[in-house]
């Protein structure tokens, strides 16, 4: 098991490497001068040269990208160009906002999700079966920004239960576990969850109608066994694929859904992305993007160990 | 009261949800005395599993129409309550599987399942479960039983599967022991192993044994009797002496003539015989065996013929006995 997890993380090393190396690249290719957005256009030559020389521009492309690894080796990915604060602060404290978001999200996701995929698994063709299929269905394909802003239209103005924006009372991005920061999580989260939601609901629905089909559950009703007894081994049977989606799910959503936090003005990595790229700042969309697919490449790896821990017939050797 | 154990009477099973309900089982009569075992033999489709499931009741409820009465330790089956069933699956009744790989839960160590079907029914410690666990282990011969009780049944081989799928079948001490085609999934000399063990288990525990095979030789070694299946009926029957020296119905002459010479070699399987099996949807009026058999009369497509005694304990679905007997004489010679 040791061994295996060993060779696991060791083969992220050279993927953690490429992604940084695209990282670099796609932001690179981009036309464009990182500068201008900052300079003001009457600026002097002179100012320009000095400023390129500062944040490096001036260096050869292989230059730049060993010198930005080397300093993110280190955790400093450089200074923001629109800010002027570093970038690995502004970052982290977004995907940590990002981060709370995405995981109660994946967790009303999975919990609604596993539930009706159950349900409609083992009462295929029925209503309920019919009734969370939709739901499932309705949850891939409603626009989530629509539904956010159908959400705080009737939650935030309407009713009045609930903030509309924001991370915290005051528009403060900083955190803490009371209801005044709780309740603006609540409509964001809701709304995030519906994607996890449907694809566990899917997913979940074609395990356990296969499960279900297999022969091994007459055996099982041959020993005697019925409704719960039955249950608790389509539940460990299905464990290891649902999680791993979930895992997945939790990943895509860390991403920040950049039109929801735009919807609820949250401070995540969705947030910060999109003001990286309109101001062309490439130091900070270099380091949100790197921390991020970071972020993905260490979950997928988590996934991998949790769904061979769980599930004895992947080969471990 | 008689000494039998199993009485089933006239058992039709029909599933329905298809575009035409399809009779699987048509009237099946079977007696199985205490310590008893009987081979249940016949081309594939013709309702072996469905019988052997129907005596557990494991066929889908909802979509299967059931006629008929089957009784096992004077207990009526088909009235069971669902508390009494799931105490009669397991501890009175058990079933072990063609493909033991299919029919154990992947995800657990064979020997949770074990004890989880004796927790299943008795109050017993986990503790103790394991121990008896270990014991049926050892029971059925499997090597290093300790280690194996952890074995996942992907981790183990064939024969070892089929032995841990006999303990487990047998951890609440069953007195009707039902085989799906227990040895069809396995190399030859493995087949033998498991055969030889599941003859050793029935005299020693006293088990009754319904057992399907495709395998003759199998059945003539294993069984007191032995009951031919065509079409959702039993269409000859008696003792696997009688049945293999005088066979008395068109379809098991057929079948043993099938085999070279009617060598009983243990290992040959059953050759399909000319013609094919019947549309289960749209059976004949008549014996369903009738378009390919080379006796067939017009009273033989009239009606379904009735189960005639041929001899002591020998009956066959056929008014045509006399004539098959010379049928059989013929091509011996
Ligand atoms: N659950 C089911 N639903 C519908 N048809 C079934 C079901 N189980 C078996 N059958 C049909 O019943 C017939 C007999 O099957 P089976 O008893 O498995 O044959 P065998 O003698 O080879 O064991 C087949 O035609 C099969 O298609
Ligand atoms: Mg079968």
């Amino acid at each position: 098991m040791l061994a295996y997890l060993a060779r696991r993380v060791l083969y992220t090393l050279p993927i953690l490497l490429g992604v940084s190396l695209v990282c670099f690249a796609l932001v690179h290719i981009a036309p464009g001068d990182p500068l201008s957005s900052v300079l003001p256009p009457d600026a002097s030559a002179d100012l320009q040269r000095q400023l390129r020389t500062l944040y490096g521009f001036d260096r050869s492309y292989p230059e730049q990208f060993a010198i930005w690894i080397g300093r993110a080796l280190q955790g400093d990915l450089g200074a923001s160009i629109a800010s002027g604060r570093p970038v690995a602060t502004e970052v982290m404290r977004a995907v940590v906002n990002t981060l709370r978001l995405a995981v109660l999200a994946t967790a009303i996701g999975f919990f609604l999700g596993g539930l009706f995929g159950f349900v409609a698994g083992y009462f295929r063709n029925s209503v309920v079966d019919k009734l969370a299929s939709m739901l499932a269905v309705l949850g891939v394909s409603v626009p989530h920004y629509w539904l956010g802003m159908v959400l705080v239209i009737v939650f935030s103005s309407q009713l009045g239960w609930l903030p509309a924006t924001g991370a915290g009372p005051g528009g403060s991005s900083d955190w803490a576990w009371d209801w005044a920061h709780v309740q603006h999580m609540v409509l964001p989260a809701v709304t995030m969850s519906v994607i996890p939601m449907g694809i566990v609901a899917r997913t979940v629905r074609a395990l356990v109608a296969d499960i279900l089909s297999q022969d091994f559950i007459t055996g099982l009703k041959a020993k005697g066994l019925t409704g719960f007894g039955v249950f608790r081994h389509v539940v460990k049977n299905a464990a290891p694929t649902a999680l791993a989606v979930m895992g997945l799910q939790l990943g895509y959503l860390l991403g920040g859904s950049i039109l929801i936090e735009t919807v609820f003005s949250w401070p995540g990595t969705g947030f910060l992305l999109n003001s990286a790229i309109f101001q062309r700042d490439l130091p900070l969309l270099q380091g949100t993007i790197l921390v991020l697919a970071l972020f993905f490449v260490v979950l997928n790896v988590v996934v991998d160990v949790i769904q061979s821990l769980l599930d004895p017939r992947v080969q471990r050797s | 009261m008689s000494d039998a154990l199993v009485e089933v009477r006239d058992l039709k099973v029909t599933f329905m949800g298809g575009a035409r309900p399809v009779r699987a089982v048509d009237g099946v009569d079977l007696t199985l005395a205490r310590g008893e075992v009987m081979a249940l033999i016949g081309e594939s489709g013709s309702g072996k599993s469905v019988t052997l499931r129907q005596l557990m009741r494991l066929n889908p409820e909802r979509k299967t129409h059931v006629e008929g009465s089957i009784r096992v330790a004077g207990e009526d089956v088909m009235g069971l309550s669902s508390a009494r069933l799931t105490h009669y699956r397991g501890a009175e009744a058990a079933m072990i599987f063609q493909e033991p790989l299919l029919a154990l839960d992947p995800v657990y160590t064979v020997g949770a399942q074990i004890t989880e079907a004796i927790r299943r029914h008795e109050r017993v410690s986990k503790a103790d479960a394991r121990a008896r666990a270990l014991a049926l282990f050892e029971r059925v011969r499997i090597p290093s039983p300790e280690r194996r009780l952890d074995a996942y049944p992907h981790e183990m081989s064939g024969g070892m599967r089929q032995r841990a799928m006999i303990a487990l079948a047998l951890a609440c001490r069953p007195k009707l022991l039902l085989a799906d085609e227990p040895t069809t999934a396995l190399d030859a000399t493995v087949q033998i192993q498991i055969l030889l063990l599941l003859r050793e288990l029935q005299r020693d525990l006293g088990l009754s044994i319904v057992f399907v095979t495709h395998d003759l030789g199998a059945a003539v070694e294993v069984a007191d009797r032995i009951a031919v299946m065509y079409a959702g009926r039993i269409v000859e029957e008696g003792t696997a002496r009688d049945l293999i020296r005088t066979p008395r119905h068109p379809y098991t002459i057929g079948l043993l003539k099938s085999r070279a010479h009617g060598a009983l070699s243990k290992g040959s399987r059953l050759e399909a015989i000319p013609g094919s099996p019947p549309d289960l949807a749209n059976l004949p009026p008549g014996c369903a065996f009738a378009p390919r058999c080379p006796l067939a009369a017009d009273a033989c497509r009239a009606a379904a013929p009735p189960a005639l005694d041929v001899g002591p304990g020998h009956r066959a679905r056929c008014i045509r006995t006399e004539d098959a007997a010379g049928l059989l004489m013929t091509q011996a010679a």
